[in-house]
Formats: C-alpha cells, sequence, structure tokens
C-alpha cells in the first residue's frame, strides 16, 4: 500500500508537467486539425507522448493489435504501451479508476461497462475528428451503441456475429440441400438432409447458454430491435406475446425430427463435431462465428471449403439482424493524443492493419472487405456491417443471476423448453418468475 | 477472543523483571504459568480467530443481509431458501447422499479390508484400491463424466452394455430408415405398413428416406418398377426415395434413386397372422405369393429398422445422483478400507484364535468377534465420510452435463451457485453455508466426544 502512494506522489509532478505539455500541443494542434479534418487519420506529431491502451485480448491477438498500435506510433511518432486486463475488465479498470490512473484508452469487452463508466462521469465524450470517423465510418446501429444517453463515447472496434449457421458442405451437396432463403425454407432444407440419412442440426445444449442464442436471433427477427431492447431491460414481461411467438417459432425446429437426438446433454464443441467430424452425424450446426475456430480446432473438416455457413435466417420477411458482441474503445483521458488515438482507431487504416491477419470482425463500413484473408470471414463481416439491426447477445445484458448462471434462469429454461417444445405458456412463465427475481434484487 | 488473541505476546516478557521483587509463590507462580500457555496459546488463537471463528461468524451475519450487503432483510434469505425448489432438490439429494455413500463406502472398505487380510500380497490389492484416493476429486468426476457419456462411441459403460447386446441380437439393414410422408404408407412403432389394406393383384410401394447412400450394400441396383402381380400376390419396390445431390420427385422411381436391397415384407391378414413373406431383390422388387384372394395389410417388419439397443442414459436427471454417488464410493472406499486395515493390523488376534480352536465358522468370528472389536474404527470412518458426503462439491459440480445439473444439485453446489456461480447473491449463499453448517454440527459433536472418550480410556 505505501509504495503504491509513493508512487503516486512521485508521479503526480510528472502528469502535471504532462497536463501542460498536452495543453500546449493542443492549442498547436487544434489549428493543424482543421487542415486534417477529412482524411480520417491526423498525422499529427506526437513525438515524445506516451498513451497506455488496454483491452482483454492475450496471445495472437495481441500481437495483431500491437501492429495497430505500431502504425499509430510511425503515424504520429507516440510511443502505445498496451496491458492486457484478460477476463477481468471491470475489476481492473475499476481499480485503475478509483487509483486515479486509468488507461488512456481501453477496449472494453461488455457493453454494459461502457453504461457503468459513462454514468459514472469516467469517460470522455468523442469530438472532433474521432466522432466524424465514427460517424463517417459506422451505421446507425454501432453508434446507437456507443452512445449512452445521445452523448457518444465509444468506437466498436472488433465486433463478433452470433447470427450464423454453419453447415458441412458435402452433407448438404449430397442431399440436394442449399442455403435458406428464410426460415420456413431452413426447416425445408433441414428434411432434405435429414432425408438422406444425417440429422438436419445438431443442437449442444451445454448447460443452456446456444440455445439462449438461438431465442434471441429468432426473437430480434419476429419482435424487431425496439422490442428485443424492452425485454433486455425487462420492460416487458416474458409472458409478452412477442415471446410467445418467438418461442412457438422456436418450437417448429425444437419439436420436430430435425434435431439430432440427445442435444440436451451434448456439450456446444461436442455438436460442433457431430458437423464437422471425422464421422458427421449432422449437417448443421448454428452458433456465432467462432464456430470456425472449434472447426478448425477439429481438424477434420476445412472452413471455406466443406465447412461454410448462411446468415440466421430471416423470420417472416425480416430484414438482416445480427445478434453478436464487440470491443468498444473508450477514452478516459481527455488530451489530444488520446483524441488522435480513438479517430485512428474508428478509422479504416487501423482495422486494415488487423484484418489482413485474421481474427478481427470490423464492423467500420469503410474497412475494405477484401482485406479479410478469406471468404468465410468477409462474409462474417460483411453480414455484421450490413445488418440493418444489431444487438449484443441479450444473456449478456441481464443480470447473471438470470441470464448467467448453469442450472438456473433463462439457461435452464430454455434446456426445458429444447425438452418439451409444446409448452411455451410454461416456459415464458417460468422465464418470467426467474426474471423478476433476478431484476429486483 | 480478540483481546486474548492480541495482548499476550507482550506481558510474558516484563515477567521477569517484576519477578525480582520477593516471592509470593503459590499465586504469582500460577499466575505466570497462565500467561506462558497463554503466550505460548497466542499464535494458535490468532491463527484460529482469524480463519475459522471470524469467517464463521461473519458469514451468520452477512446470511442476515441482502446481496449487496448494505441492507438488513433478517430471516428473509432463509425463507428463500427454503421456499427454493432448488435448494429443496439439494437437501434432498443430500440426505440420498448420507444414507447411501457413507454405508457403501465403509462396507465395502470392510468387506476388502478383511478379505485383503487373509491373502497373500495384499499390498498390491489395497494399493489399487486405495488409488483413486491419489486422484483429484476433479479428475475424478472428468474421468467418470466421460465413462457413463450416453453415446456408446464416447462412454465406455454404454459402450459395453451395447456391445454385450449385439452379441445376442442381429444388426439391421437400414436402421433409422422411415417412410417417404403422403404417399399411402406409415410408420407404426417401428414398422413400416401401408397406410389402408391392399388387394391381391395390385403393387404397393415403399418409398422410405433417412439411409445414407454410402450406407446401402455394394449390389444395390436402380430401382425397378415390380412386375406385375398375379391373382394371387401382391408385389411392389422399396426403395431410397432420395436422388444423391438432390432432384427427383418425391415418391416416384427414377433419377438414380436407388433399391433396397434385402428388406423383408410381410403380408399381414386381418387376424394379423403372417400371411406370406418376402424379401426384396437388389432393385429393391418383393412379390408376396401364394396369398388367399382377398386383402391383406403389406408390412415391413421393424426388425429391418431397429436401430438396436442404445444404451442407458446414465447422466440424465433420473440417475445423474447415482453415477456421482458411484464416482464418490469409488474414491472413498479406498481411504475406508486402510482405516479399517489399520484397525484391523492394531487388533489382538488371540481372541479369533481361541474361537476358531473352539470351533467357531468364518462368519461367526467375523460377525462376533472381528467386527465388534472394529466398531470404534467403523464409526470413526462413518462418521467422517458423513461429514465429507454433506459436504459434497466437486463431483457434482463437474459430472452432470448442464441439462441435469439441477437434478444432481447439493447444498455446497448451491451455495457456490447463488453467490459466485453468476446468482452474485452472497447473502443467499452465506444462508445456505449456514444451514450446511447446523447439518454438519451434529456429527462433529459425535466425533469430537468420541475422541474424548478414546483419550480417557
Amino acid at each position: 500500500m505505501r509504495g503504491i502512494l509513493q508512487h503516486r506522489r512521485g508521479l503526480a509532478p510528472l502528469a502535471i508537467a504532462g497536463a501542460l505539455a498536452l495543453t500546449l500541443v493542443g492549442c498547436t494542434g487544434g489549428g493543424g486539425g482543421n487542415n486534417n479534418a477529412n482524411t480520417n487519420s491526423p498525422n499529427q506529431d506526437f513525438s515524445g507522448e506516451t498513451i497506455n491502451v488496454s483491452a482483454s485480448w492475450s496471445g495472437a491477438e495481441q500481437t495483431n493489435f500491437e501492429k495497430v498500435l505500431k502504425r499509430f506510433e510511425d503515424n504520429t511518432g507516440a510511443k502505445v504501451n498496451y496491458s492486457s486486463f484478460g477476463d477481468q475488465a471491470a475489476t481492473t479498470l475499476g481499480t485503475q479508476i478509483e487509483g486515479g490512473s486509468p488507461p488512456n484508452v481501453a477496449l472494453l469487452p461488455q457493453p454494459a461497462l461502457l453504461d457503468q463508466f459513462a454514468k459514472d462521469g469516467k469517460l470522455i465524450e468523442l469530438s472532433g475528428d474521432a466522432k466524424k470517423a465514427v460517424e463517417d465510418n459506422y451505421s446507425q446501429s454501432w453508434i446507437d451503441l456507443g452512445s449512452v444517453d445521445g452523448t457518444l463515447y465509444g468506437v466498436w472496434f472488433k465486433a463478433s456475429n452470433k447470427s450464423t449457421v454453419w453447415y458441412n458442405k458435402d452433407i448438404y451437396d449430397q442431399a440436394g440441400a442449399s442455403e435458406p432463403k428464410d426460415w420456413d425454407d431452413f426447416l425445408k432444407q433441414l428434411k432434405l438432409v435429414s432425408d438422406s440419412g444425417y440429422a438436419g442440426i445438431s443442437i449442444g445444449a451445454d448447460v443452456g447458454w446456444p440455445l439462449t442464442d438461438w431465442f434471441e436471433n429468432v426473437y430480434l427477427r419476429t419482435a424487431g430491435g425496439d422490442k428485443y431492447d424492452q425485454l433486455t431491460k425487462h420492460e416487458i414481461p416474458w409472458t409478452d406475446p412477442s415471446v410467445a411467438e418467438a418461442l412457438t417459432v422456436l418450437g417448429t425446429l425444437f419439436g420436430s425430427d430435425l434435431v439430432e437426438p440427445g442435444a440436451a446433454q451434448r456439450t456446444f464443441p461436442e455438436s460442433v463435431t457431430e458437423v464437422f467430424g471425422a464421422d458427421p452425424k449432422a449437417g448443421t450446426v448454428y452458433e456465432g462465428d467462432f464456430v470456425a475456430g472449434n472447426i478448425t480446432d477439429d481438424g477434420n473438416s476445412t472452413v471455406g471449403e466443406n465447412a461454410l455457413f448462411y446468415d440466421f435466417p430471416s423470420v417472416n420477411g425480416s430484414a438482416p439482424a445480427v445478434m453478436g458482441g464487440g470491443d468498444v474503445a473508450v477514452a478516459f483521458v481527455d488530451d489530444d493524443v488520446t483524441a488522435a488515438f480513438m479517430a485512428f482507431l474508428a478509422s479504416p487504416e487501423a482495422a486494415e492493419e488487423w484484418v489482413p491477419n485474421g481474427g478481427l470482425t470490423s464492423p467500420n463500413t469503410a474497412v475494405d472487405t477484401s482485406k479479410y484473408p478469406d471468404d468465410v470471414s468477409r462474409k462474417i463481416a460483411e453480414a455484421l456491417t450490413g445488418a440493418e439491426t444489431f444487438r449484443f447477445d441479450m444473456s449478456d445484458l441481464t443480470p447473471s443471476a438470470f441470464g448467467g448462471t448453469p442450472g438456473q434462469g433463462f439457461w435452464q429454461v430454455m434446456i426445458e423448453f429444447l425438452q418439451n417444445p409444446s409448452d411455451v405458456a410454461g416456459a415464458q412463465q417460468k422465464l418470467e418468475s426467474a426474471a423478476a427475481a433476478a431484476y429486483t434484487s | 477472543m480478540t483481546q486474548a488473541a492480541v495482548a499476550p505476546p507482550e506481558p510474558p516478557r516484563e515477567q521477569p523483571r517484576r519477578d525480582g521483587e520477593p516471592r509470593r509463590p503459590s499465586s504469582g507462580s500460577r499466575w505466570r504459568r497462565g500467561l506462558i500457555a497463554l503466550a505460548f496459546l497466542a499464535p494458535a488463537l490468532v491463527m484460529l480467530g482469524a480463519l475459522v471463528v471470524y469467517p464463521m461468524i461473519y458469514t451468520i451475519i452477512r446470511s442476515l443481509y441482502d446481496r449487496t450487503g448494505d441492507r438488513f432483510i433478517g430471516w428473509e434469505n432463509y425463507v428463500t431458501m427454503f421456499t427454493s425448489d432448488s435448494t429443496f432438490t439439494a437437501i434432498r439429494n443430500n440426505i440420498i447422499w448420507v444414507l447411501v455413500a457413507p454405508i457403501a463406502c465403509t462396507v465395502l472398505g470392510l468387506i476388502f479390508a478383511v478379505l485383503l487380510d487373509k491373502i497373500r500380497w495384499s499390498y498390491a490389492f489395497k494399493l489399487i484400491v486405495f488409488m483413486p484416493m491419489a486422484i483429484s476429486m476433479l479428475a475424478a468426476g472428468v474421468i467418470f463424466r466421460g465413462m457413463f457419456q450416453e453415446n456408446p462411441n464416447l462412454g465406455v459403460v454404454n459402450a459395453s452394455l451395447v456391445a454385450v447386446n449385439s452379441v445376442f441380437s442381429d444388426d439391421a439393414a437400414y436402421p433409422g430408415a422411415r417412410p417417404r410422408e403422403d404417399q399411402g404408407i406409415v410408420a407404426d412403432r417401428g414398422l413400416v405398413a401401408s397406410e389402408g389394406e391392399v388387394a391381391t393383384g395390385s403393387t404397393q410401394n415403399f418409398p422410405l428416406v433417412g439411409i445414407r447412400q454410402t450406407d446401402l450394400p455394394p449390389e444395390t441396383g436402380n430401382a425397378q418398377e415390380a412386375q406385375t402381380p398375379g391373382n394371387d400376390e401382391i408385389s411392389g419396390t422399396v426403395w431410397l426415395d432420395v436422388v444423391p445431390g438432390g432432384g427427383g420427385v418425391d415418391g416416384e422411381l427414377g433419377d438414380g434413386k436407388k433399391g433396397l436391397p434385402n428388406i423383408k415384407v410381410d403380408a399381414v391378414a386381418a387376424d394379423g397372422t403372417i400371411a406370406a413373406s418376402a424379401e426384396t431383390d437388389a432393385d429393391g422388387r418383393y412379390t408376396l405369393s401364394g396369398l388367399d384372394p382377398g386383402s391383406y395389410r403389406v408390412a415391413l417388419p421393424a426388425s429391418n429398422f431397429d436401430e438396436g439397443y442404445k444404451g442407458v442414459s446414465w447422466l440424465s436427471a433420473s440417475f445423474i445422483t447415482g453415477v456421482i454417488i458411484l464416482s464418490y464410493i469409488w474414491i472413498w472406499a479406498g481411504f475406508a478400507m486402510v482405516m479399517i486395515s489399520s484397525g484391523l493390523s492394531a487388533m489382538d488376534r488371540s481372541l479369533q484364535e481361541a474361537a476358531r480352536i473352539d470351533g467357531a465358522s468364518e462368519w461367526k468370528v467375523f460377525t462376533r468377534i472381528t467386527a465388534p472389536l472394529l466398531a470404534p474404527v467403523l464409526i470413526v470412518v462413518f462418521v467422517t465420510l458423513i461429514i465429507n458426503v454433506l459436504k459434497i462439491f466437486d463431483l457434482v459440480y463437474v459430472i452432470p452435463p448442464g441439462a441435469s445439473k439441477p437434478a444432481a444439485n447439493v447444498i455446497a453446489v448451491e451455495m457456490w451457485t447463488v453467490s459466485f456461480g453468476g446468482g452474485n447473491d452472497q447473502g443467499l449463499g452465506s444462508a445456505l453455508v449456514v444451514l450446511l453448517l447446523v447439518l454438519v454440527l451434529p456429527f462433529m459433536i459425535i466425533n469430537v466426544r468420541r475422541f474424548k472418550q478414546e483419550r480417557e480410556q
């Protein structure tokens, strides 16, 4: 404890000096900024400045992100220090903020944190180049997601797409099945696969989270984004007719013989192996873009060759919608170099530094999709930027007692629903009482 | 407690100086001895206070507050606890555990110990029985989860059940095949039959689906139209109604659809007897001949499509607790055996010898002499196991798949789930811990009493 205090005392004069320096730079930089306003990466000179950036990434992701940071360093002469907070974003950043030394920029893996920090007044509003870059390069959905109460704070740097249905092309070809146009066609194609002797679809209920993703995708399509938001905040109850409609649609699949038996006891990785393993038993599996990683780990199928995906089918003519997650960059420090860095992250230049190496799906519409290393990742990115509605995984936004506890709440009720898909009203009742308990306390 | 814990370390050092005064032997030295005792006890007391007493008291207090820890809510957590279904299952399962696991472990341990006592190389066997104790509970849980997987390709238990079963039953040629819908044929308890009755002299076709092209026998030819039947015949074709790569018209021959050879076809009369049987040829054609004119139901018996015995769903809600208890016994029977063996080896064998000389049978010797002499050890083992079983966590946490987690719930797992595993309600979690403490307490008291008694003897 004493050590930390000493450090802080030692740093204080430095910090003041730094702040003075920054204001000076700010004055000069402001003038030059106008000239550069139309390019998205203002190459101002920040030599001698240092900023700290933290994110959850480590390993290969960290290496790739450091290339992005290197680009900023080359452009501006500033030095960027990266540190990873792993999966402890809330704890690590919370402690750093308490201690008065937050990083200049953090990439938050949970949208709830953006809300929380913004409401606590810890975040710096985007302005100038950064704001312009976001408005130019992002669709309204992503701008809204980066804003809290109408104020823009965040730049969505990385995103994931959880509206991808993966299929084994060999099995589909043999069965004469094709990529479906909508939900009814989806069931029809699965039927073709099932007729050819393979199960239509493999579901790994695991502890329940894959099933919540199923529900969320269907609900986003049947009820729309607004209802989705209301349900997420529990402003409408789970007994709402819109929930019944989504569960009924889901029941047309869960209750059919298109689903490979044994779903309730199958883990999610096993369900991928059932489709892409050495001895495939089913033609299709649904989950997010990370399924590609599972397929590669399994090693029996090749993503892009016989392991392909299509977008989660539209229900009743719904517009393209994507459910997923992402990492949002937010600034904790109000100075020019930080602002320049945020503008840089919002520019296609930053994402294009990582995109060719794989592992990054950018929601930035200005990113040149030809830079993606393969067709599959390009298609995932295009689905993401082309979606009219984008929403976060609902179970990540609800209280964890409801949306994140094995054996309880959302997860467990969905397992029960999978086992008894005709009991829509019962499932709604159970969801509502679990939600009521989790949201009030 | 805290006073005792903080104060004592200093006084003893000042003690010698004060003792320079004229001595008052009796009271002074007793005082001094007390202080010295305290000084020696202090570190242990501090540790106990900090690590046992304080957390215990704090837990009890915490259980009276809500999830934030700021609001006092009295008994509300306890009410929630006793009215929630998941706690109810947890308590019920804990009772099953306490009734089954300690007794099973002790009895097995006793059997192993007594039998191994009599053979050569007993150390080798003891080592084997004791070995599971060396495996962490978590690893043991992973092993058992693997062993009891439902899929016979994954779980060794179902694999052996299926293997034994397939020795006694023939494999069906086309497991899982089913009729094409709306083509006048239906699936009925495993068999596929014509919807209505078929008159002699007419044909009945069976377009089937759900069979892989790769599973067809090599001699399979393209499905052919059956010959026109005679007056005492019914003919038809059984084929796989799927064109590789898609296309074709449902329920119609052609486009390279394959016949299904070697399928048994029966003509079933109105009274349920089988009037004639036939088997399809390489092109899927069959002819039922020698029938009395009339109408029959044409059926493909279930033996064609039987998917066979698939093993037991061990990890489903109905069996899960049994499987977990089994894994527990696998681990802890070794512990019971070692404890009881040591009791056996410490025993004076002359009584048994005397009984044997007097002509007592081995069973009598065991029930009348060995077992009573072992009773103290047995009770210690039994009570230790009960305490151990009440707080069982790791196995229950690891073995059940998601769907049967609620059915396998026990108090310790419930406590973990509500306080850390997503529930984030440490108030309710504390209440559950207090319940667990109350349940363990009587057995702790029994154990402590026993130790005391033993020392007094």
